[in-house]
């Protein structure tokens, strides 16, 4: 009223149009249209975090991939000398850390028993006398440096002769020394099986009570005691010969290097070396050996590779069946729902403990130990994603825009399928993603408890290896911590990467952080 | 909300009902364990399982289960281990260890929980939070047993601050004894850390939320200080979040942790089950099955009337 008091009288011919004979357009979208999944992208890309997280699980998966595939041992392999080795990196040699070398505290006999190793093999067994003590009994004791794989040290092997050939032949074509000299020191019954090897100095006492103290000659240095020959190719030995064998005073007296017996001959041989001519390689394991004689780095990677695809199929199937199950209780409702939601509910409290031991003892001897568990997984593992999913079709189901496409026709399928659960995807994904570090934890701790049992001569976990690794807590830790260390980046890993994924998910955060 | 609770509790009844008659009978379709000959009768333990009705169909033997259970709480007797002896007075026996070194690890874990959850709301995007939250991540991912093995490895092994394994009674004296609580530290430390992690979290994500309220603008336009303010409007609030966990977290002690109980040689229920499993002692093996459902369902039912309980607005299940 009072605007049009102001205005004054404007003629009508000073009106014109603006256009009269072009066409008028909308102004053109000059951005490109984000889409929802263009949206959880641009906003998973900005959480630092979540990417840094999502690289790591990259690369533990690939590290679960790859390795066996690299790695020159398997899960099957077992060394029986080399068992719980230090882990050992040829980088780090001499650095006194990762080097495979171990700190520990000797007595005499020990001490005598891998300096003689040292002696012998002209390798620095010790690699650090850090200082010599006496405890309040008056026992001697040497707090050494050691290295674990040099102090493996000899070992008694049988061999046919054809094997025995092809040592020599090995040993005259790459001029190293694997077979040594026999020791007569051969009552050393106390130390069990090979151990006995490493006693080629006089012993004190040689009965069967020996404590292994050697016999000292005025400088304090051990007395060889090898077995002698006139023959210097006794038992058909024609190779090379250690530095000392020089065919004695009368030269007449020769090191012996074999001895016949039933089957062929029963050689000394320098394990490090004898291990290099079998497997072609030295023995060098970057995460240790556990108590088994198995390389670490082989059977963290199978064990890695088995929680993996447990988990993930895991994940897979209760995506499937909790998501179907879900959409029908969500999209029906009513008494559909009721019904269906009761079963789940009855399942969702049967104890997940249970289960796993129940199947376990049903099933592993029909169908294997790894179905049995997966069974046992799926049974209540669908129950949370088909709760989730449910909610989300409640969520979506009023709204208009499903509505509509009823009104147009639409089937339940299509209503379903292609109109709501796009919608709910994320946090569906986000469901599953979690869903896999808390399958794999829970794995390896029903392997930790022997409720299940993975191990075959083949197959490992990670809880297997770290059950494997208690024994051996206070002595050799390292057994223990990598498997450790690998789940616990895991679970961390998995945790950010799910959080990244559940805020990337959710358009309500959107120019949130800006 | 007397009804409500009525409901739930009938409810959890039956469930247990039911996943205690699956859990029968697919534990009575596993072959008996062979008698183990060594020193024994074999006639004996066959005829000793005749007499415990071990020949009849499932069905007859598990109304006489249940009869035992209703009439004379009877939930049978050992049969591999703890033999002749009753399952639930075995049970009761463990029952102790687990819910102390439990106990004891909440009791640890709640106000320090709660106050780093605070102090990280209050300051929240300052580096304060920033670290808590990383460090919370960290320790919430972190399985139990990682720091199990840690602090076993060394406080207990190269400090030697405790013993590697939970003192035997016979040693200790008590149960309540100093020698018994230094020695139960450990595995109260490993289980604290998951614990204290989560109340973190939960208490910074919903203080933080709270802090956001008009109602707390009120309050300080009101003339309240900021501690005042705090103190009585943002805390009660978030408690309605929280509390409802911590109760959770206390029936939850009863169960404990398997786990924990292993590493540390804690002679609680979570030891007495593995061995069940072990040696294949079906009663046992039933009665413990039982116990955890029972345990995980009760914590649902206490989470949920905990709700009610701190927050008069919620009444859940009263239609008036």
């Amino acid at each position: 009223m009072m605007n049009e008091q102001r205005i004054p009288e404007i003629p009508a011919e000073k009106f014109r149009f603006i256009q009269q004979n072009e066409k008028i357009h909308d102004e053109r979208i000059k951005t490109k249209p984000i889409g929802y999944f263009k949206d959880a992208w641009l906003r998973f890309v900005r959480n630092k975090s979540a990417v840094v997280a999502f690289a790591l699980i990259v690369v533990l998966v690939l590290f679960a991939v790859i390795v066996p595939f690299l790695s020159q041992y398997d899960v099957s392999f077992r060394s029986g000398y080399y068992k719980t080795m230090t882990p050992r990196n040829r980088w780090f040699a001499g650095t006194g850390f990762w080097d495979g070398s171990k700190q520990e505290n000797l007595n005499a006999d020990t001490y005598n028993a891998i300096r003689a190793i040292g002696t012998e093999t002209g390798r620095d067994v010790i690699i650090r006398e850090n200082r010599v003590y006496t405890d309040a009994k008056g026992v001697e004791y040497h707090d050494v440096r050691v290295d674990s794989y040099y102090r493996v040290g000899f070992a008694y092997v049988n061999m046919t002769p054809e094997e025995y050939q092809a040592l020599q032949t090995y040993q005259n074509e790459t001029n190293t020394q694997v077979i040594y000299p026999l020791s007569k020191t051969y009552n050393v019954d106390f130390l069990q099986g090979n151990a006995g090897a490493n006693y080629w100095y006089k012993l004190k006492n040689e009965a069967t009570t020996s404590t292994g103290f050697p016999e000292l000659d005025e400088n304090g240095e051990l007395i060889p005691n090898y077995l002698t020959a006139s023959d210097p190719n006794r038992a058909g030995y024609d190779s090379l010969r250690v530095s000392w064998d020089d065919g004695g005073e009368d030269g007449n007296t020769w090191l012996v290097y074999a001895q016949k017996n039933q089957s062929g001959y029963r050689v000394r041989v320098d394990y490090y070396e004898y291990f290099r001519y079998i497997y072609g390689q030295e023995p060098c394991f970057l995460f240790g050996t556990n108590g088994y004689g198995q390389d670490m780095l082989t059977c963290m990677a199978a064990g890695a590779r088995l929680s993996f695809l447990l988990a993930i199929s895991v994940s897979a199937i209760n995506f499937l069946i909790g998501g179907i199950y879900g959409a029908i209780e969500g999209y029906y409702g009513g008494a559909v729902d009721l019904v269906m939601e009761r079963i789940s509910d009855l399942l969702y409290d049967v104890p997940f403990m249970v289960v796993a031991t129940l199947f376990q003892l049903h099933l592993a001897q029909k169908v294997g130990v790894l179905p049995s568990l997966l069974f046992a997984y799926v049974l209540t593992g669908w129950v949370g994603m088909a709760a989730r999913v449910r909610m989300q079709f409640y969520r979506f189901k009023g709204h208009e825009y499903v509505l509509a496409a009823r009104t147009l026709g639409a089937s339940d399928r299509r209503l379903i399928f292609k109109h709501i659960y796009p919608n709910s995807l994320g946090t569906i994904i986000t469901g599953s993603v979690l869903a896999i570090p808390g399958v794999i934890f829970s794995e390896s701790m029903l392997s930790y408890l022997h409720i299940i049992n993975l191990e075959t001569s083949s197959l490992t976990s990670i809880g297997t290896l770290l059950a494997g690794g208690q024994g051996y807590l206070s002595t050799y830790p390292h057994i223990i911590f990598f498997p450790a260390l690998f789940i616990s980046i895991l679970e961390i890993s998995f945790n950010l990467f799910g959080n990244g994924l559940r805020d990337a998910f959710n358009p309500s955060l959107r120019g949130a952080e800006d | 909300m007397g009804k409500y609770i009525t409901k739930r509790i009938l409810l959890m009844f039956l469930t247990m009902f039911v996943i205690m008659t699956m859990s029968f009978i697919l534990i009575k379709l596993l072959p008996l364990p062979a008698v183990r000959e060594m020193g024994r009768d074999v006639n004996l333990i066959l005829a000793k399982r005749e007499k415990m009705g071990y020949n009849k169909p499932i069905l007859v033997q598990y109304y006489l289960f249940l009869k035992n259970i209703l009439t004379e709480w009877d939930w049978g007797v050992g049969e591999q281990m703890y033999e002749g002896l009753s399952v639930w007075s075995i049970m009761m026996q463990k029952l102790p260890y687990t819910v102390l070194v439990n106990l004891y690890s909440i009791l640890l874990a709640i106000p320090l929980g709660l106050s780093f959850g605070i102090y990280a709301a209050l300051k929240k995007n300052k580096w304060q939070d920033h670290m808590i939250s990383t460090l919370v991540m960290v320790f919430y991912s972190v399985p139990s047993y990682v720091y199990a093995f840690l602090i076993q490895y060394f406080l207990c092994f190269r400090l030697g601050w405790f013993p590697l394994q939970m003192e035997s009674m016979g040693k200790a004296g008590s149960l309540f004894s100093w020698r018994m609580f230094s020695s139960m530290l450990p595995a109260i430390f490993s289980l604290a850390f998951g614990t204290v992690a989560g109340l973190t979290r939960y208490t910074r994500a919903e203080l933080s939320e709270v802090l956001t309220g008009d109602y707390m603008l009120l309050a300080r336009t009101k003339g309240l200080t900021k501690a005042q303010a705090i103190s009585r409007h943002a805390l009660r609030n978030a408690m309605v979040v929280i509390f409802p966990m911590i109760m959770g977290e206390f029936i939850g002690i009863l169960g404990g942790s398997l786990i924990i109980e292993s590493i540390f040689g804690i002679p609680g229920v979570g030891s007495l089950y593995i061995t069940s499993i072990n040696v294949r002692d079906y009663n046992f093996f039933m009665a413990m099955s039982m116990f955890y459902t029972f345990i995980g369902l009760a914590s649902g039912i206490v989470n949920d009337i905990s709700y009610g309980l701190i927050d008069p607005r919620i009444r859940m299940g009263s239609k008036k």
